[in-house]
C-alpha cells in the first residue's frame, strides 16, 4: 500500500514535471517546424522572460497577470531578433544558424551576468505556494498552475497552426518553402511570425516558471537541455509530439530518480531517446 | 664663465636637486611584496573585488599605526624588519586554473613576491600553490574549503580556513552539544545526507557520512543529485522513505528551494535540517520561503555576532564598508583579511624575507582565537599546513533572521529544537 501510494505520487509528479518541460519545448519545436532552425538561444529567451516576470512582480504585477505582458514583450523581442539577425543567418549556409543562435546564447548569458549579476532573483512571497492534498497525493499548487498553463498553451498553439489562416500558411511554409512562395505566401512574414510566436511561448513559460524557480543568468540552460531531448524524442516540429515527449521524459526522470538513483535519473530518459532515435529517427510524432 | 665652470655649476645644481630626493630614499626601510592571486574578472569577479578590498585594508592597517586586538597591525610596518612596509600586488586568475598558474608565476618572477596568498576558488588555489611549491615560496590560502588541498603533501602550503571536513565535524559536535543540554536523551539517530553531485556536495557528503558513521549514527540515505536539475521529486521521496531524524544538505539556491518546498509538500518532518551554507544563506532563501524557512540550521564561517568575543569585528566591518560600497564584512572577506595578517605576522617573526625563515615562522604560528575576527579557537598549523584551530558557527533562522546559536560562547540566541512543524 505504502509502495503503491509512493508510485502514484511519483507518477503524478512525473506528469506535472513533464508539463513544465512541454511549456519550454513547444516554442522550440514551433520555430524548428516552420524554419528548420534549432534556436540554441531558446533557453536564454526563457531566462529573459523570467527576469521580466520577476521585474513585474517587484512593481506589484503578479506572474499570472504579468504573463500576457511578458509574452507580448518576448513576441516583439523575437521579431526584432529575427529581423536583425536570424534573417541574415538564413541567407548563409545551414551551419550559420547553429553558430549564430549559439553565439546569441553566449551573448545573452554574458549580458545578463553583466546587467543583473549572477545573484538569484526569486519572486518574493509568490502566489500558489500552498499544497493541494487529494487522498494520499500531495500536489503543489504552483506545479498544477504551471501544468495547466502548459496544456492551455500547447492547445492554443496546436489550434492556431491547424485552423488559423496564418497557422495554415506556416504549415505550408514548413512543408514546401518554394511551393508556398509560388502560392503567394510571404515567407519572410511567416518566418517573422513563427519566430515571434516561439519567443512568446518562452515568455509565457518564463512567467509561469518564476512561480517555483528563481531567475539567474544560466537558468535557461538547465531547462533548455531537457527541452532539446523532449523535442528530439517527440519529433522535431511537432507540437503534439513535444507534449507527448515531455510527459515521457518527466515520468521517466522522476521514476528513474527514485527506483534507480537520483544521480542516474537522466539515464532512462536518454535510453528512451536512443531507442526512439534508432527505431523511429523522426521522433514519436514527427513526420518525414 | 668658462665651459668648465659652467659644467661645475650645473653639476652642483643637478646634484643638489637630485640628492634630497635620492638620499633619504636609500635610508627608507625596504618594501616587502606579497603577491595575491584572485578572480578579479569572470563569474566570480564580484567576490574577487571584495576579497581584494579586504586584503588591501589588512595591508594598510599593518602599515598604519592604529592598534586593534589583532596580530601584526598598528606597528607602522613590520617592527622586526626595521618597520618595512608591506606592498600587496594583485594578479587576476579569471577564476581559471591555468590562468591562476600564470598569475602566480608572474608574481614570483616579475614582482619578486616573498610569499603568495589566494586564490578563493579551490581549483585555482591548487594550481597557483603548485607554482609556489616549485619556486620554494610560502603560499597562504585563507579561503578555499576543498579538503583535498591540504592532502597533497606540499611543503610550502598553509591554509587558515577550516575545510569541509571540519564543518561536517561541527555538525556532529553541535548535535552532541544539543543532546547534552536537553532534558530528553538521544534525539537524533538516523541521518539523511543530501547534496548536489559536484565537488562541493560530494566533498561535504563524504565527510558527513564517514564522521557520522564513526560516531555511531545511522546514515539512512545518501542522495546525490545533478546540480542543474529542475525538479527533485524522486530525491524528496527517497528522503521521505528513509524517515530521518535530521537531514544534512549541501545545495545551491534553486535546488535548496526545490527541496524545502518538496519536504513541505510531502510532509517530510525531521527534527532538524542542517545545511552547508551556499543556497541556504543566499538572501533569496528567506525572502522566497518566508515562514517555511523557519528553524533551518546552516553553518557559516563568520558572523558579525563574533563582536562579543573580539570588539575589533565591528570596527573592521566599518572600515571595510567605507571602502567597499557599504557592503558588510562577510565570511569570505573576513577570512582574507585574517590571511594577510597571519602572513605578515609570520614574516615579522621571521625577521627576514628568506623563504625558509618565513616558512619556519608560519609553521610556528600560534595566534589565540580571540585575537582573530573568526570563530576559531586558535591559528596553529599541522604538518599538512592545515589550521587545526578552525571551526565554523551554526546559525538558525529564527523570526526571519539568521541568529548564531553555536558554539554556545558566541551564540546570541538559544537553539530552537526541534524545528517547527510545516504550516499549511
Amino acid at each position: 500500500m505504502e509502495a503503491l501510494s509512493t508510485f502514484g505520487q511519483l507518477l503524478v509528479a512525473g506528469l506535472l514535471t513533464g508539463l513544465v518541460f512541454a511549456l519550454v519545448a513547444v516554442g522550440l519545436t514551433l520555430v524548428y517546424g516552420v524554419m528548420d532552425v534549432v534556436n540554441f538561444a531558446h533557453g536564454e529567451f526563457l531566462m529573459l522572460a523570467m527576469y521580466a516576470a520577476f521585474g513585474l512582480a517587484l512593481v506589484g504585477i503578479g506572474p499570472l497577470v504579468g504573463l500576457p505582458l511578458v509574452a507580448i514583450a518576448l513576441f516583439l523581442f523575437g521579431i526584432v531578433v529575427y529581423r536583425l539577425f536570424i534573417r541574415r543567418l538564413l541567407a548563409g549556409p545551414p551551419e550559420a544558424t547553429v553558430f549564430g543562435t549559439f553565439g546569441l546564447l553566449v551573448l545573452m548569458q554574458g549580458l545578463a551576468q553583466a546587467l543583473f549579476t549572477s545573484d538569484y532573483r526569486s519572486v518574493p512571497d509568490p502566489p500558489f505556494a500552498a499544497t493541494l492534498h487529494l487522498g494520499a497525493l500531495a500536489l503543489p499548487q504552483a506545479a498544477l498552475v504551471e501544468g495547466l498553463g502548459a496544456i492551455v498553451l500547447t492547445g492554443a498553439l496546436f489550434a492556431f497552426i491547424e485552423y488559423a489562416p496564418a497557422g495554415r500558411a506556416m504549415r505550408a511554409v514548413s512543408e514546401d518553402r518554394t511551393a508556398a512562395t509560388l502560392m503567394g505566401i510571404d515567407v519572410q512574414r511567416i518566418n517573422t511570425l513563427a519566430f515571434g510566436l516561439g519567443a512568446a511561448c518562452a515568455g509565457a513559460a518564463g512567467a509561469l516558471l518564476v512561480l517555483s524557480n528563481p531567475a539567474y543568468p544560466t537558468v535557461g540552460a538547465s531547462f533548455a537541455l531537457t527541452a532539446f531531448v523532449v523535442v528530439a524524442l517527440g519529433g522535431f516540429g511537432s507540437i503534439a509530439g513535444a507534449l507527448l515527449g515531455a510527459l515521457v521524459v518527466g515520468v521517466l526522470e522522476v521514476l528513474g530518480g527514485y527506483y534507480l538513483s537520483p544521480e542516474l535519473k537522466m539515464v532512462p530518459v536518454y535510453l528512451a531517446y536512443l531507442v526512439v532515435v534508432l527505431a523511429r529517427p523522426q521522433g514519436l510524432l514527427g513526420r518525414r | 664663465m668658462s665651459a668648465r665652470a659652467l659644467a661645475a655649476v650645473l653639476a652642483a645644481a643637478f646634484g643638489l636637486t637630485v640628492l634630497p630626493g635620492g638620499a633619504p630614499r636609500a635610508a627608507d626601510p625596504p618594501e616587502i611584496v606579497i603577491g595575491s592571486v584572485l578572480p578579479l574578472t569572470g563569474a566570480s569577479a564580484q567576490t574577487g573585488a571584495g576579497l581584494r578590498a579586504a586584503q588591501q585594508l589588512a595591508v594598510d592597517l599593518i602599515n598604519g599605526h592604529v592598534t586593534y586586538p589583532l596580530p601584526a597591525v598598528g606597528h607602522s610596518g613590520l617592527p622586526h624588519l626595521g618597520h618595512a612596509r608591506i606592498r600587496i600586488v594583485f594578479a587576476d586568475s579569471q577564476g581559471k586554473p591555468d590562468q591562476a598558474r600564470a598569475a602566480a608565476e608572474e608574481l614570483i618572477s616579475q614582482e619578486h613576491a616573498v610569499a603568495l596568498i589566494g586564490a578563493y576558488i579551490s581549483s585555482t588555489t591548487a594550481t597557483a600553490s603548485q607554482v609556489a611549491e616549485r619556486a620554494g615560496i610560502p603560499f597562504l590560502n585563507p579561503d578555499s574549503s576543498s579538503p583535498g588541498l591540504t592532502a597533497r603533501g606540499l611543503h610550502w602550503f598553509f591554509r587558515t580556513t577550516p575545510n569541509d571536513a571540519t564543518f561536517a565535524e561541527n555538525f556532529y559536535q553541535f548535535l552532541a552539544d544539543v543532546e547534552r543540554t536537553r532534558k530528553q536523551k538521544t534525539v537524533v539517530k538516523k541521518i539523511a545526507i543530501v547534496g548536489e553531485d559536484g565537488l562541493f556536495g560530494t566533498g561535504a557528503g563524504d565527510a558527513e557520512t564517514s564522521i557520522g558513521t564513526q560516531r555511531g549514527y545511522t546514515i539512512a540515505t545518501r542522495v546525490a543529485y545533478p546540480s542543474t536539475t529542475t525538479e527533485v521529486n524522486a530525491e524528496v521521496q527517497r528522503v521521505k522513505s528513509a524517515a530521518p531524524d535530521a537531514i544534512m544538505m549541501a545545495s545551491y539556491l534553486p535546488d535548496a528551494l526545490l527541496f524545502m518546498r518538496g519536504f513541505k509538500d510531502q510532509g517530510v518532518q525531521p527534527q532538524a535540517i542542517l545545511a552547508q551554507d551556499a543556497g541556504f544563506v543566499d538572501p533569496g532563501f528567506i525572502r522566497t520561503l518566508g515562514p517555511d524557512a523557519e528553524g533551518v540550521f546552516t553553518r557559516e564561517v563568520f558572523s558579525l555576532d563574533i563582536k562579543h568575543r573580539n570588539h575589533a569585528v565591528p570596527l573592521i566591518d566599518q572600515l571595510f564598508r567605507l571602502r567597499f560600497a557599504g557592503k558588510p564584512l562577510d565570511g569570505n572577506t573576513a577570512r582574507d583579511f585574517m590571511g594577510v595578517l597571519v602572513l605578515a605576522d609570520a614574516i615579522d617573526r621571521a625577521g627576514s624575507t628568506q623563504p625558509d625563515a618565513i616558512r619556519a615562522a608560519l609553521a610556528a604560528t600560534n595566534i589565540p582565537g580571540d585575537l582573530t575576527l573568526m570563530p576559531w579557537s586558535s591559528i596553529r598549523f599541522d604538518a599538512q599546513g592545515q589550521n587545526i584551530g578552525g571551526a565554523g558557527i551554526i546559525e538558525q533562522i529564527q523570526d526571519g533572521k539568521y541568529e548564531t546559536v553555536w558554539p554556545f560562547d558566541v551564540a546570541v540566541k538559544p537553539v530552537v529544537w526541534p524545528m517547527p512543524a510545516w504550516k499549511h
